[in-house]
């Protein structure tokens, strides 16, 4: 392997036209007959009632970024855990001790309720 | 060497000599030998996918006490193909107002990621696409892209249900993930290495299950609501949002998506056994050959999937509070203790003999274990007396 990348670019590649391959036999073969019934929006049978792109719930937000504090967090564990058996005791306390600061984050969040669904 | 033991590389080393002997250059000879070898690979993904819808069907059917598909072919076998021909030749609807270019991408990228997951994955011991040293973190990323593509199909089809599927999807995404990262920490700290290659090896003796069992049930738990399986598909639920985020995809993408799908729970099945159940390791067995290995760690791999599948069809769907709730209260705190005690009895026990390590490690999970199941039972005992308390204060009022 000279180049490890190259081979997951090959794949992205072969990957894409695979799909692309699949769909271009389902275009060239099946029947277009379109209708404004037909391609109207989907809703069980009903109208639709104002705009399709809802608004989202606030809570969501919120999920979002007590996620971006562990996501950016977790990341910087990586290196630690893959030299952890050459660390001495010390070290691995230390870790430890980022990760507690980390799950002190979630015990706030948890206790200023960010964590119920309202 | 000899073909039957290794025909794998013995036709690369074939090719790459023919090559060469024509006058090619050595570097346009190997890429044309990756390029093979990917297209080999991805085209046997391909192949077993459409053997996984109908393990799928009839294990569903089996599960239900039905039969599963039995007249198409000996078992059904044939099923797949009558539902690919005619998943091809039905007409392909693109609804009003949907943004064509994100709406055609969305079950390319959706089968791409799942592919794309296969690079790093080490069938046999001489047997990889590329062992990369950053493996655990390419699981995340390429994973996501599956997400994404969730995503772009609800948000391009222009229709509420599908944006409403999204939204869950995003918020399990989100939450799930941290699980997930946490629990692949612990056969990162075991192996000392993020590559897959390395992670198996490091299983030779004992499997990484008996080492951290309960990190094992955490990633299959997290890695059932990433896939967006059962109990955890709020993203499709049928009875509320009909179909989530593929309600306006008929035909071939529809196809694409549920294949997708399919390919990536038995992916994920698969990382299972590679990161948890010695991947192509088993009891020696694997020195007998590349497709030997290459069997194991499939037949493993399945394994990994049945238990998905065991999950999805016996315990119903929860509510997203109730998931986001499991999640962040229990799941989360769960594997980062999990992740501190392993780092710590890592490091205690790493110069004792290896039965002690071996026993102090499930020791640990035991008794960790064993605490966490008498924290959720005193837990739901006061949840029950106080349910109980509200029904019994009801009944007086109404009396």
């Amino acid at each position: 392997m000279q180049n490890e990348w190259l081979y997951i670019g090959l794949f992205f590649v072969i990957g894409l036209l695979i799909p692309v391959a699949a769909l271009l036999i389902s275009w060239i073969v099946s029947p277009k007959k379109p209708n404004p019934i037909k391609q109207s929006t989907y809703e069980c049978g009903m109208e639709t009632v104002g705009e399709n792109w809802v608004q989202f719930k606030a809570q969501y937000y919120i999920f979002a970024l007590v996620f971006l504090v562990f996501d950016v967090e977790t990341v910087f564990l990586f290196p630690w855990a893959v030299s952890l058996g050459s660390l001495s005791l010390f070290a691995v306390i230390e870790g430890i001790v980022f990760i507690l600061i980390l799950i002190a984050g979630l015990v706030y969040a948890w206790r200023k309720g960010m964590l119920e669904w309202v | 060497m000899n073909f039957w033991f290794d025909p794998v590389n013995f036709i690369a080393h074939w090719l790459n000599s023919l090559l060469v002997g024509w006058g090619m250059a050595e570097w346009l000879a190997a890429l044309i030998i990756q390029l093979v070898g990917v297209v080999v690979l991805i085209s046997l993904m391909m192949v077993f996918d459409v053997f996984l819808v109908w393990v799928e069907r009839k294990v569903v059917a089996r599960f239900q006490d039905r039969l599963g598909p039995n007249r198409v072919g000996p078992f059904g076998i044939f099923q797949p193909f009558a539902d690919i021909i005619k998943l091809i030749i039905k007409e392909d609807i693109t609804p009003d107002g949907a943004d064509k270019v994100v709406y055609n991408l969305a079950p390319i990228l959706s089968l791409m990621s799942v592919l794309l997951l296969w690079a790093i994955v080490p069938l046999a011991p001489v047997i990889f696409g590329v062992d990369l040293n950053v493996g655990a973190l390419y699981i995340v990323a390429a994973g996501s892209i599956g997400t994404l593509s969730i995503i772009m199909a609800a948000w391009s089809s222009n229709n509420k249900y599908a944006l409403i599927g999204a939204f869950r999807q995003v918020a399990v995404l989100v939450s799930f993930e941290i699980p997930m990262i946490a629990t692949m920490l612990i056969p990162t700290i075991l192996a000392g290495s993020m590559g897959m290659n390395e992670i198996v090896h490091g299983q030779q003796t004992v499997w990484y299950v008996v080492l951290a069992p309960l990190a094992a049930l955490t990633f299959l738990i997290a890695a059932i609501a990433e896939l967006g399986r059962s109990p955890f598909d709020l993203n499709e639920a049928e009875s509320e949002i009909v179909a989530g985020f593929h309600i306006e995809y008929t035909g071939m993408k529809f196809g694409l998506f549920y294949a997708g799908e399919l390919l990536h729970a038995f992916t994920f099945g698969g990382f299972w056994a590679i990161l948890f159940l010695g991947g192509y390791h088993f009891f020696g067995l694997e020195n007998l050959g590349p497709l030997v290995a290459m069997v194991i760690l499939f037949a493993k791999a399945m394994f990994g999937y049945w238990v998905i599948m065991w999950v999805r069809y016996t315990v119903m769907r929860i509510r997203i509070d109730q998931m986001l709730a499991f999640n962040w209260k229990f799941l989360t705190p769960v594997a980062f203790v999990l992740l501190m005690l392993t780092a710590l009895m890592n490091t205690l026990l790493r110069n004792t003999p290896s039965a002690v390590y071996i026993v102090g490690m499930l020791l640990t999970n035991v008794i960790l274990g064993w605490i966490i199941v008498e924290i959720l039972r005193g837990f739901s005992r006061r949840e029950r007396q106080r349910t109980e308390g509200i029904a019994s204060v009801t009944a007086a009022a109404q009396h």
